[in-house]
């Protein structure tokens, strides 16, 4: 599932693609959400 | 008692009515709770799979729930990247059915793997090769999608509002809403299709198995199709149900009739594509394999060719007509008709790509294989139903899912 973590892993074209996904989609959430929360807790500081 | 909560200007039910119309529901759950339990802790002895059914009830209704809930990620795609703003009347809803089908899918899912316990292998040692691995991917991702969708209806609440952090952060939530409903929509793209793909890659399956594009068979394109297709009318069954149990108007006619009629056009399309995909399958695939199409419909009381007719032609072509047609869609009987035939259609399409798969017989000496699920099974796949009627209870009463409520009820003042 990690590269250089899990013992699984090979660099190969499907394991970039795959997990490469994954990973992408799961960042852009994580990305996304982080952003709201540090936002919405800098706006509340300024008021 | 929980008026407090309740949003302004708008009228709900008496508390106790409201807490009945939660045990009635609850009883149904609890019942699938036992049976979840019942699977989770004697193990898969408890259903009626077997060597023949290693997909079964719960893979079905899995298909089915994640095609159903194909409306949210398409009103998503409507309104958030082509532009369709009428539809944010409607995608509240459109989300929290969403979210309650595809928690139910995880659910059914969750039981049908046996050990729950395990199922974070799919993602640790993952099968690279594998379309299920992709639907597993897509699936989460896509629900933790759905589930930040929904929070900030959760937010919106008229107490928990109040709280600035909170205010802040469902604003900021609904600023980047965009991004989150094109990843979804993407997600969703790849694994509606991949559960098509699974069984269009069969070739040991002459019934399933379809040619396709580069590694995608025809049923990857068919199953997105169909799920953005149907899902829709599943949101409009529900609203339109919701309103008949409530008594009140909820959407704008407009908004529905413009859904619908979305709708009405990638079903019609979809079932054009469809018939040529059938057809070609029937004329070509199949001799090729040795076989004819009558060698994959039998005169018993499941899978005779009556069930080819009610997917394509009832649960297909006639939907499509209603909808495409402007009195079929503000006709209120026509419009009913239209989305109940249109969910049993997809439904029935996912159980001919799911079950009828596994009963024909794949050699000669083999007869055709039924299967009755198990009580344990069907309690467990009402389950999800109890659980989203309770859901939506909850979010009608206490969250802002229609936003045109307050204008189409109003309150009278004494």
């Amino acid at each position: 599932m990690f590269p250089f973590i899990s013992f699984e892993w090979v660099w190969d074209i499907e394991h970039v693609v795959f997990m490469g996904g994954l990973w992408y989609a799961v960042s852009i959430l994580g990305i996304g959400m982080a952003y709201c929360i540090i936002k919405a807790a800098i706006d509340k500081k300024e008021v | 008692m929980d008026s407090a909560f309740i949003p302004e200007g708008v009228k709900r039910c008496p508390f106790p009515q409201f807490l009945a119309g939660l045990g009635l529901a609850g009883v149904v759950l609890a019942w699938g709770i036992f049976a979840m339990l019942l699977c989770w802790l004697k193990g898969l002895n408890q259903t009626n799979m077997n060597d023949s059914y290693g997909f079964a009830l719960w893979i079905w209704a899995d298909l089915a729930v994640i095609a159903l809930g194909g409306g949210a990620f398409f009103s998503g795609f409507l309104k958030y990247i082509v532009g369709k703003d009428e539809l944010k009347n409607i995608i509240n809803f459109a989300v929290l059915i969403g979210f309650i089908c595809y928690s139910s899918a995880l659910l059914i899912l969750a039981i049908d793997i046996g050990q729950p316990l395990r199922g974070w292998f799919i993602f640790w040692h993952a099968n690279v090769h594998s379309m299920l691995t992709e639907v597993a991917f897509c699936l989460s991702c896509y629900f933790g999608v759905l589930t930040i969708e929904y929070i900030p209806l959760i937010l919106e609440n008229r107490q928990i509002d109040k709280i600035p952090f909170f205010h802040n952060l469902s604003h900021n939530m609904h600023e980047v809403m965009a991004v989150f409903a094109a990843t979804g929509a993407f997600l969703s793209f790849f694994h509606q299709g991949s559960l098509g793909g699974i069984a269009g890659v069969l070739f040991g399956r002459p019934f399933a198995y379809r040619e396709g594009l580069l590694v995608w068979p025809w049923t990857f394109f068919l199953f997105t199709w169909s799920a953005a297709a149907y899902g829709p009318c599943f949101t409009i069954f529900l609203i339109k149900l919701l309103e008949k149990i409530t008594g009140k108007k909820l959407v704008k006619d407009n908004v529905i009739d413009l859904l619908a009629k979305i709708s009405g056009w990638m079903i019609f399309t979809y079932i054009f594509a469809k018939i040529i995909d059938t057809w070609y399958w029937a004329v070509v695939t199949v001799q090729s394999k040795g076989q004819t199409l009558m060698d994959f419909y039998d005169d018993n009381m499941f899978y005779g060719l009556w069930i080819l007719v009610a997917e394509i032609v009832v649960g297909g072509i006639f939907p499509a007509l209603i909808l495409l047609t402007k009195k079929g869609r503000n006709s209120a009987s026509l419009l009913w008709a239209a989305v109940i035939l249109a969910c049993l259609g997809v439904c029935i399409n996912r159980w001919v790509m799911v079950l009828q798969v596994m009963a024909i017989p794949v050699l000669p000496f083999e007869d055709w294989a039924l299967y009755y699920p198990s009580w344990q099974e069907i309690a467990t796949t009402i389950l999800p139903v109890a659980y989203g009627v309770i859901l939506v209870m909850i979010s009608y009463r206490y969250l802002p899912i229609f936003p045109q409520e307050k204008e189409l009820n109003p309150i009278e003042s004494h």
